[in-house]
């Protein structure tokens, strides 16, 4: 494994695993605290739809998996906003009609024979250099939201009535966080693929709100657990040849399990 | 002048007239009880108040302005503090949430909002608690959180939806006698279902069921000493009693 980090293609495997988990890390805090986990969910699928569109239209997949999951966060967050009811059967349809897009496209394309299952699981092996500085942008973009907005971002996430009181921009926070959930979403295909990510939004930063009392320790120490968890996949899927999102998904599940069963026997000796 | 005047507000919702012609004015230092049935359009008179819902009719002046406007001058409780308790916060973000969003810093908060919380929180005697998850406090205790928020930006009114409502009997004791030591200084509304307990402490009630009914209960409380309760028969009694 050592030998290995001389090469390139592994080193931006690691830089790019570290990037995602920090940016998964702190929009997978704002998605849990918001109950977005379902919304990001139809997001990343939706995202395929992009995917499709890039390979017929023969645009970089980056680019067009961005525009067309922004583009899905947009209408999503204008159905929440403005949809009184049945908001789920909505977001359902967004999420099957995107996948079904993507699909539509990639059949039309003559001659395609790009390996689909990459994007659905992930390839972090094949992350180039401009995947990297793609993926410095976003997380840089993030931390500054939320570094200079957070009593806003607190504030619109834990009571969004109060907070349209206090004359905070409830639907722009709101919107905003789900543009993010997007972004992240794109760089996460990478990593762990489109059908696994919410997997990586979701495990580490259920163990870190179990440990924080604020959500700025929680957005730090999602970030930390999900870059163990992401280079420890990473290690067992070029040892082992395993596709890496499955084996970053199974490690983050198999340390769950284990973390579930800790805080059992402590709350059993706590009240014995 | 008069802290809070409604005049002819009818507010409906789709096809429904949820309240109709309802005529109010509130004084200064005044501890007003709202009551009425679920559905009655007591929270939406709350909301129509704090400016989130607007009316369909009529108008409302608090302090002789928009409710919109009034912002900084309303202090604000909302019911169900027991949702969100999961929540990675500590007590004091909560309270400082109470902060209107002008004049801050580039990042985080200032000394002075921090220090300003800290005096809210001791006024409901929960400073020991500033450093405490939210959710790790008795409901009677977050309340008593939610309203050192609302203190925050030092209202000249509190309006408080239904404050004990999911908290035990000790708790609403605390909670009201908190109003009752408030009330010396600002003007409280309560919407509120617990006759007993709420009308120890209110000056005035205001009954609504889509219309509504305004009576002064302050006189009536001088026949009354300290060491009685009032007993809900009498004061459906009272209430009932248009002759005076």
């Amino acid at each position: 494994m050592i030998d290995a980090l001389h090469y390139e293609f592994i080193q931006n495997a690691i830089i790019a695993g570290i990037l995602v988990s920090i940016a998964s890390g702190i929009i997978g805090s704002l998605i849990v605290v918001n109950r977005m986990v379902f919304l990001a969910g139809g997001i990343a699928h939706t995202s395929y739809g992009g995917i499709g569109l890039a390979v017929y239209f023969g645009i970089p997949i980056f680019l067009g998996a961005s525009l067309f999951s922004v583009g899905a966060a947009l209408l999503i967050s204008f159905i929440t906003i403005n949809q009184k009811e049945r908001i789920d059967t909505f977001i359902g349809l967004i999420w099957a009609v995107g996948m079904a897009i993507g699909i539509l496209f990639v059949d039309m394309t003559p001659g395609y024979n790009v390996d689909l299952m990459s994007y659905l699981f992930g390839s972090i092996l094949a992350v180039s250099r401009e995947d990297l500085y793609f993926m410095i942008a976003l997380v840089f973009t993030i931390i500054t939201f939320v570094t200079f907005w957070y009593r806003d971002i607190l504030a619109v996430s834990y009571d969004s009535e109060y907070a349209l009181l206090r004359g905070v921009h409830v639907k722009l926070f709101y919107t905003l966080i789900l543009v993010f959930s997007a972004l992240t979403v794109v760089i996460a295909i990478k990593i762990v693929g489109l059908i696994l990510v919410i997997a990586l939004l979701t495990i580490p930063i259920y163990i870190a709100e179990k440990l924080s009392n604020s959500l700025y320790s929680m957005m730090f120490l999602s970030a930390i657990i999900s870059t163990i968890f992401t280079l420890f996949g990473l290690f067992i899927s070029y040892n082992y040849d395993i596709t890496s999102g499955a084996a970053i998904i199974l490690v983050s599940a198999i340390f769950l399990v284990l973390f579930l069963i800790f805080l059992k026997i402590r709350d059993n000796l706590k009240y014995s | 002048m008069n802290v809070i005047d409604i005049k002819n507000l009818t507010f409906s919702y789709e096809k429904d007239t949820i309240l109709e012609d309802i005529n109010l004015s509130v004084k200064a230092k005044e501890f007003l009880a709202i009551i009425g049935p679920n559905g009655g359009g007591k929270s939406t008179l709350l909301k129509l108040m704090l400016g989130i819902e607007r009316a369909s009719s009529g108008q409302i002046k608090i302090f002789g302005e928009k409710p919109s406007k009034s912002l900084t001058s309303i202090g604000y409780v909302p019911q169900n503090t027991n949702v969100n308790t999961n929540f990675p916060i500590k007590v004091l973000e909560v309270v400082m949430m109470g902060h209107v969003g002008h004049k801050r810093p580039l990042i985080g908060y200032k000394k002075e909002e921090i220090t300003c919380a800290l005096t809210s929180l001791k006024q409901v005697s929960m400073e020991k608690y500033a450093n405490k998850k939210i959710g790790s406090l008795s409901g009677g205790q977050r309340q008593r959180v939610m309203i050192a928020r609302a203190l925050c930006s030092h209202p000249k009114i509190l309006l408080l939806d239904e404050p004990t409502s999911n908290i035990d009997t000790i708790g609403q004791k605390e909670v009201y006698s908190l109003l009752k030591e408030l009330n010396k200084t600002i003007t409280i509304v309560v919407v509120s279902h617990d006759l007993s307990i709420i009308l120890e402490y209110a000056t005035s009630v205001l009954h609504v069921n889509k219309q509504a009914a305004f009576h002064d209960i302050s006189k009536k409380r001088k026949f009354f000493t300290k060491e009685e309760h009032f007993c809900e028969v009498e004061l459906l009694q009272m209430i009932g009693n248009k002759n005076d």
